[in-house]
């Protein structure tokens, strides 16, 4: 057993539209470690979300959609499974937390419910046994007077109360990953560490996998044990938190570590310039070359491919590592103005 | 849910109140004169006077419309001098008929209406949506009165499978009665369907787009369980607030439908007090029909607040 | 405007009943060219004639020619249905627009007699209007045009209410423009969509009464070459001639379909956010 539970290698999403062919993911690579808390960031529009659900087979069965490469989970390939026997893992073994809690509970059902479903439709669980675990689920992500919260329905519950909800249903037959798709951008900041904390602590007891889909670096400072940073369908950088915040390779990664602020540094912020491109016509060569500032004759003939820099499990996507670090420290920009300090 | 149902019952009461309003003096209106029609040929001067004065009707409209309404609330609607009976005798006898063809019909309707909706829905742009599409608009677009007759022509005329026209009570023969229900029954069902159908429709559309649908799909929830108990009760509740509405108009068809059909109904019934001149059996039946439309809402309501929770309060 | 248009027609059987409509239009005014005999015309001699060369449609019972008897007709289904709604439109708008601008009582007591109008069956009420009215063409028009006040005045009451507090008519407010021209110049044309999609609907519920109470000898008299009175009349002759009463219906069905259709389209067309959800 390798100490990997998912391998993704090649993935690919191609979305076929009228006007042409949406290259949502265009080749991505990662691997999740069990137990571990893996970060997927970039900006929205990047495709990590896409990625997320091409996992899960949830974009695939239209014919505009194309999802291409392997996802291996256990060895297995869950692309070549049959809509059946996805059904099996999903919400068994891979469970999703979406976004929104206010749109992702069923408001025809109380939560009770919802959750009790969990272990009916995957373990032929008896009715009584199945609320039992749901109560018990409520009561593990810290909702108070657990037995009657079950019998309430979702408009009755707080947005952060929610969102646990959905943390308890997607826990709710012990999964070995869960894909958690930006659960914490539709909160209050406080809720936000409220959940935060409660996800780490449930990943401490269970020893559940979390992939962590955000466009926030905070969260990914406070949760995850790695990094992948995504850029227009492609993953640029992948490392350990300490490899990512300290030292970044990638600009694009430089460039978005940049852009928020952080305790202790009192730079101003610097903002990525432009936008990504246009994922139906793409550049050749390198996607960032339109905003990098560091930008060279290679990038724009060429794609450069996710290589090992510094150590095996540190890995980046740029031309570069090849011809040398460029001078001065991270995130150099050719307007930056040095003495410009707050 | 208790406050609720009560909420709504107080609400109806106004509208009641209006309805019995109109109901009195739009047939007060209505010319010709209830005594002489009563009389026929034995009118005299001195009977009509008598008759006017045993009815009350020599008093003034206002007083009238106080005594009748008086009279509705103790069960008295009057008596009908086209049946001969009290008015609510003739209306009660005549109910269970408009009743049996009412639930009929909308069972038909719901029974078409909520699979292909669905169906529809799912398949959205396919040849069977718009196949259905087009049924659809057709089912609201003919007639009932037409299209009774054509099934008359065609299935009891021609192909003789049922007969033409008549009712046969549920208590001779089961089977009988079904048979002379089920041509009107459809030619009245068939709008309310094709309504209802279209709502479905575009209901399921909406619903299906949710993320609490997509969220049941990442449960593992297989296709099937995810449209019957994820999708379709929630899209279902405007379909209930629409097979709501719809039954009153099916109240109004009823009078064509069972005219054509010769279904002894409250619908023919009023039909007969209008062209009689019986003021309060017409009084009556409109009371009686537009009360319906009122109580049958009043139920759709309840049936809404268990379809959606978020309705209680 | 051309926006309107380029929605509309992408959707092709809403086309086709412009298409219909326009058709129906045309025939009405040029009835007498395209019918060949006269439809008031009796001949004992051609009577219960089923469909020929001489009778596309055949003739009823008293030889009168039926395709001719259907054109004539299409003149009596338009003008009560554009009458009847006209009367609707003109007298909802007014009571919906006066009750949601004055608010207070004057909304209260409206809307309650909006409520309960809408609880008779439309057929019931116009059957009541006609009795009291006595039967006839323009009794007829009187009658559907009352039944359906209330949907207007409900839309054009919904309407004015969602912008009555937009910034805009507080800011005609605050520069001292007055009701009526408020409500003439800012309100009214806001709410014109909804209102012209529901003339178009009524148009085909008018279609539907008219025949419907004719069909039940409440409309126009009875030689009147009125869609419903044909099919009332053919129903009776069903066994030896169904010509007569099936082709009277095709004519209804048609009509009402075909304005169906393009209400709906012009539904879709009109509504923006609905617009995004279909394509």
């Amino acid at each position: 057993m390798s100490e990997y539970i998912m391998e993704v290698n090649d993935l690919k999403t191609h979305f076929h539209t009228k006007t042409g062919v949406v290259k949502a993911v265009d080749g991505v690579n990662f691997k999740v470690k069990k137990g571990e808390i893996l970060g997927i960031v970039g900006e929205s529009g990047c495709g990590k979300s896409v990625t997320s659900q091409s996992i899960m087979r949830l974009v695939g069965s239209k014919s505009s959609e194309h999802v291409s490469g392997e996802v291996r989970y256990h060895g297995e390939d869950l692309l070549l499974k049959t809509e059946r026997e996805m059904e099996k893992i999903r919400g068994k073994d891979i469970s999703m937390v979406f976004q929104d809690p206010m749109t992702s509970l069923n408001p025809a059902y109380n939560v009770g419910t919802q959750i009790a479903e969990m272990p009916e439709i995957h373990e032929k669980k008896p009715k009584k046994a199945a609320w039992k675990r749901a109560v018990e689920m409520l009561t593990k992500v810290g909702i108070p007077s657990s037995e009657k919260r079950a019998h309430q329905y979702p408009h009755q519950y707080s947005g952060g109360m929610r969102q646990r909800g959905v943390i308890a249903m997607s826990l709710a037959c012990d999964p070995d990953l869960i894909i958690a798709d930006e659960p914490t951008t539709a909160l209050d900041v406080t809720i936000q560490a409220q959940v935060l904390d409660l996800l780490r602590k449930l990943r401490d007891d269970t020893g559940t996998a979390i992939m962590m889909i955000t466009h926030d670096l905070g969260v990914v400072a406070e949760l995850c044990d790695r990094v992948a940073v995504m850029y227009a369908g492609k993953i640029v950088e992948e490392g350990t938190i300490e490899d990512i915040f300290d030292r970044p390779k990638h600009p694009y990664t430089k460039g978005l570590l940049n852009s928020v602020p952080r305790p202790g540094r009192r730079e101003r912020l610097q903002p990525i310039e432009g936008q990504p491109p246009n994922l139906q016509n793409l550049p050749q060569g390198c996607r960032f070359q339109d905003r990098c500032p560091f930008v060279m004759d290679k990038c724009l003939a060429q794609q450069p491919e996710l290589l090992p820099a510094e150590s095996e499990q540190h890995t980046v996507a740029c031309w570069l590592e090849e011809e040398g670090q460029p001078d001065g420290d991270r995130g150099t920009r050719k307007n930056r103005q040095p003495e410009e300090a707050l | 849910m208790i406050s609720y149902i009560i909420k709504r019952l107080l609400i109806s009461i106004p509208v009641l109140f209006g309805i019995s309003i109109l109901a009195f003096f739009l047939v007060r209106l209505v010319p010709g004169d209830t005594v002489t029609a009563m009389l026929g040929n034995n009118y005299t001067p001195e009977r009509a006077e008598a008759l006017r004065a045993k009815y009350g009707l020599d008093e003034s409209v206002l007083t009238q419309y106080v005594l009748w309404l008086k009279n509705v609330l103790q069960g008295d609607f009057g008596y009908s001098h086209f049946t001969n009976t009290p008015v609510l005798q003739a209306i009660l006898i005549r109910l269970p008929i408009t009743i049996e063809l009412a639930v009929l019909s909308v069972v038909i309707a719901v029974i078409l209406a909520i699979p292909l909706g669905t169906i529809s829905a799912l398949k959205r742009n396919s040849k069977f949506d718009y196949g259905a599409s087009f049924a659809g608009m057709l089912g609201i677009s003919i007639p009932n009165f037409w299209l009774g007759t054509l099934m008359i022509l065609f299935f009891s005329l021609y192909a003789g499978w049922f007969p033409s026209g008549g009712f046969v009570g549920l208590y001779e023969s089961v089977w009988g009665n079904l048979r002379s229900m089920i041509l009107p029954a459809i030619a009245l069902g068939t709008a309310v369907g094709a309504v209802a159908m279209r709502m479905t429709r575009s209901s399921m559309l909406e619903v299906t787009n949710q993320d609490y649908i997509k969220m049941a799909r990442a449960k593992g929830v297989s296709k099937r369980r995810m449209i019957m108990r994820h999708a379709l009760k929630n899209a279902l509740v405007p379909v209930v607030t629409v097979l709501g509405i719809q039954t009153g108009y099916l109240l109004g068809g009823s009078v064509v439908v069972e005219q054509i059909f010769g279904l002894p109904g409250v619908g023919q019934l009023s039909l007969q007090a209008i062209t009689n001149r019986d003021y309060a059996l017409l009084q009556g039946t409109i009371l009686f029909i537009a009360s319906a439309f009122v109580i049958i809402n009043l139920i759709v309501d309840i049936i809404y607040g268990f379809l959606d929770p978020q309705i209680r309060y | 405007m051309s926006d309107i248009w380029y929605q509309f027609k992408k959707n092709k059987i809403a086309l086709f009943g412009l298409f219909m409509t326009t058709a129906f239009i045309i025939a009405a005014i040029v009835a007498p060219l395209l019918a060949p005999y006269d439809p008031y015309k009796m001949s004992g001699a051609e009577s219960l004639a089923g469909p020929s060369m001489a009778h596309w449609l055949g003739t009823d019972q008293f030889g009168r020619d039926i395709w001719s008897r259907i054109i004539y007709g299409t003149r009596i289904s338009l003008k009560v249905g554009i009458i009847s709604v006209g009367i609707s439109l003109v007298v909802g708008t007014l009571i919906g627009v006066v009750a949601a601008y004055y608010g207070k009582w004057v909304d209260s007591v409206l809307s309650r007699l909006t409520d309960v109008m809408f609880s008779f069956p439309d057929i019931l009420l116009a059957l009541v209007i006609m009795a009291i009215l006595g039967p006839s063409l323009t009794n007829l028009m009187i009658a559907i045009g009352i039944v359906y006040t209330p949907i207007f005045a409900r839309i054009a009451r919904g309407a004015v209410l969602t912008i009555k507090n937009a910034l805009f008519i507080e800011a005609a407010k605050s520069m001292g423009i007055s009701n009526v021209k408020i409500m003439w110049k800012h309100i009214l044309p806001n709410s014109l969509a909804p209102l012209i999609v529901q003339v178009t609907l009524s148009l085909a519920f008018a279609i539907l009464a008219e025949a419907a109470l004719s069909f039940l000898g409440l409309g126009a008299s009875p030689d009147t070459p009125s869609w419903g009175i044909m099919l009332s009349e053919g129903k009776n002759w069903m066994e030896q001639a169904w010509w007569i009463a099936v082709f009277p219906g095709i004519a209804i069905t048609l009509a009402v379909f075909s304005f169906n259709v393009m209400g709906d389209g012009l539904r879709d067309a009109l509504d923006p956010k609905l617009k995004n959800e279909s394509s």
